[in-house]
């Protein structure tokens, strides 16, 4: 038959996924190693590691700040990215796919390189190393997300709805509360729970722009695994891995991932 | 050839133009935010960027005096040329094995029942939700000197002394091949979509073998994903910083790595917002031979 597959194939295919899947799955049981270096398999079990966490005051810092970093960026890029997909679906005017197009192209540029713009115009803007920085900076990288699920989950809705609602007398913004809103609350959560994971995780931009008084968990973790090697960032890892999960299946089951992303 | 009223583009839409000429305040309010944040963060940086790499300056310092002296010095410095070289050659090395390891998996996925293609597809793009820092130290601990890898390979008594997996290309190589895998098995399992099964059966039954059915009909009308898949993958790896830096364990040193050490610990700017520029032509090239390669296959 021809959509049956051989063995060899089978084999093939689980030994690549072992590949994709082997850098995640090793931190788990390396997080609960007890050795002082990085070693595989540990010589000695415990949780000391974790423990070590919540005593790694940079670290524990370092998390608070991408902890509100990311929240205060996901509220803002909803504030910024729905407005503005709703003004380009909404109405035609000159320049509007360049306006699109303008919005999502933050997206094709790399970000070791925007970094570095976006370092080099901070200098002047006195705000490196701040968090209004870093807010902005992680704004330039989820809003073209926003803009783009927002603007998926505007065409889904049919205009003759809300026409209906105005018709019958609902003020605009009644009819944007009680019938847009709603009817683009998937599109909403899936903006929101990739914004705050793309602010949580971001890392290239943020290096250019933290110092030594504020920096963000991620970029924490890089130094740390850039000067010492030893389990503790596993344990780190588990517990992000752990969280992004959580987030992931509670998006899921509020509405379904796959409907949430627009498709 | 005609043109007709109705083919303007202006003329499917005369409720809303109307809505915008009313109240021009409104869609300019509801922009305005957005607008803001692209010009801070987007508009500004790039042209400082291509300002900067044409100015004089070194040590965080910056004067005004426009030159093409930046460009002239990192175009002739055979130190700089061979880093252009390597970082292209890696790119290049890293999309052919991504392309390798993630074809075999969208063709699986391609012949599974729909139960199965859900679970699979899942865990395929999963990766991308985590960390590139936490899984390039994955690879740390999988491919160094005490990680699980050498371990094995001494226990069982196939070598006496550890290999060199990290802190080298092949640890960059290593890594860079599986962190870039979803992204790859996501264009081609697009590609894939043109596939009808039906081809395959009909090439079956006219008496073509495995491997002619996969040359002649599988391969060519997957091309497509295969050629986005590939851009996708250049360009990702060719700007790739992490995992360079951290697999690397600095004695690899590529255009990205160059731009951060350039900016951040040399505070060379003028230099560093050349190199940037010189990857953005990079990029340009690929998108350029990309666009050439599709061209062909319409």
């Amino acid at each position: 038959m021809v959509g049956s597959t051989t063995v060899g194939f089978r084999v093939l295919v689980t030994g690549l996924y072992l590949f994709l899947l082997a850098p995640i799955l090793i931190v788990v049981p390396l997080s609960f190693s007890d050795d002082n270096i990085l070693t595989f398999p540990p010589t000695s079990w415990g949780v000391r590691w974790y423990a070590q966490m919540f005593e790694h005051q940079a670290l524990v810092n370092a998390f608070q700040v991408s902890l509100s970093l990311a929240a205060i960026v996901t509220v803002l890029s909803l504030a910024a990215g729905i407005p503005a997909a709703y003004a380009l679906h909404r109405f035609r005017f000159r320049g509007r796919d360049a306006l699109m197009n303008l919005f999502t192209a933050p997206l094709l540029l790399p970000s070791i390189v925007l970094g570095l713009s976006i370092l080099l115009v901070f200098v002047k803007l006195q705000l490196l190393a701040t968090f209004v920085g870093l807010v902005v900076a992680h704004l330039i990288v989820t809003t073209p997300y926003v803009v783009r699920i927002m603007s998926t989950a505007l065409t889904t809705l049919p205009p003759s709805v809300e026409e209906a609602a105005t018709m019958l007398g609902a003020s605009p913004l009644v009819v944007f509360r009680r019938v847009t809103l709603p009817l683009m609350m998937p599109g909403l959560v899936a903006s929101a729970a990739l914004s705050f994971l793309l602010s949580f995780d971001e890392v290239v931009i943020s290096l250019f722009i933290t110092g030594p008084h504020i920096t963000t968990l991620p970029v924490e973790i890089f130094n740390y695994v850039e000067s010492r090697t030893d389990p503790l960032i596993a344990a780190v890892s588990v517990v992000l891995v752990a969280a992004t999960l959580l987030v992931v299946l509670l998006v899921e089951r509020s509405l379904g991932l796959s409907k949430a992303m627009g498709k | 050839m005609a043109v007709s009223e109705t083919s303007l583009p202006l003329a499917d839409a005369p409720t809303a133009t109307a809505r915008a000429k009313v109240f021009p305040v409104v869609p300019v309010a509801l922009l305005a935010p957005m607008m803001l944040v692209n010009l801070i963060a987007f508009i500004l940086p790039v042209a400082q960027l291509v300002r900067i790499s044409f100015l004089e300056g070194s040590g965080g310092v910056l004067t005004d005096t426009t030159t093409i002296g930046n460009y002239v010095d990192f175009l002739t410095d055979a130190y700089y040329l061979s880093m252009i070289w390597n970082s292209v050659l890696l790119a290049f090395v890293v999309t052919v094995l991504t392309l390798l390891c993630a074809y075999p998996i969208a063709m699986f996925l391609h012949t599974v029942s729909p139960r199965w293609r859900n679970l699979l597809f899942v865990m395929t793009i999963s990766p991308l939700l985590v960390s590139s820092v936490v899984r390039t130290y994955g690879w740390m601990v999988l491919l160094g000197d005490q990680g699980l890898v050498n371990n094995m390979l001494v226990g069982m008594g196939l070598i006496a002394s550890p290999l060199r997996l990290v802190n080298n290309t092949l640890g960059v190589v290593i890594g860079l091949v599986e962190i870039l895998m979803p992204y790859m098995a996501l264009s081609l399992i697009a590609g894939f979509g043109r596939l009808d099964a039906s081809l395959s059966e009909a090439a079956a039954s006219l008496g073509a073998g495995r491997l002619s059915r996969f040359r002649r009909v599988t391969l060519p009308l997957t091309l497509p994903g295969v050629a986005l898949g590939c851009l996708l993958c250049f360009v990702l790896s060719i700007s790739s910083f992490i995992t360079p830096k951290l697999l690397g364990g600095g004695r690899v040193f590529l255009l990205a790595t160059e731009i951060y050490d350039q900016a951040v610990i040399q505070l060379e700017w003028p230099l560093a917002a050349t190199i940037s520029v010189a990857v953005l032509v990079l990029f340009g090239f690929a998108l350029a031979v990309y666009s050439n390669v599709v061209r062909r296959f319409d």
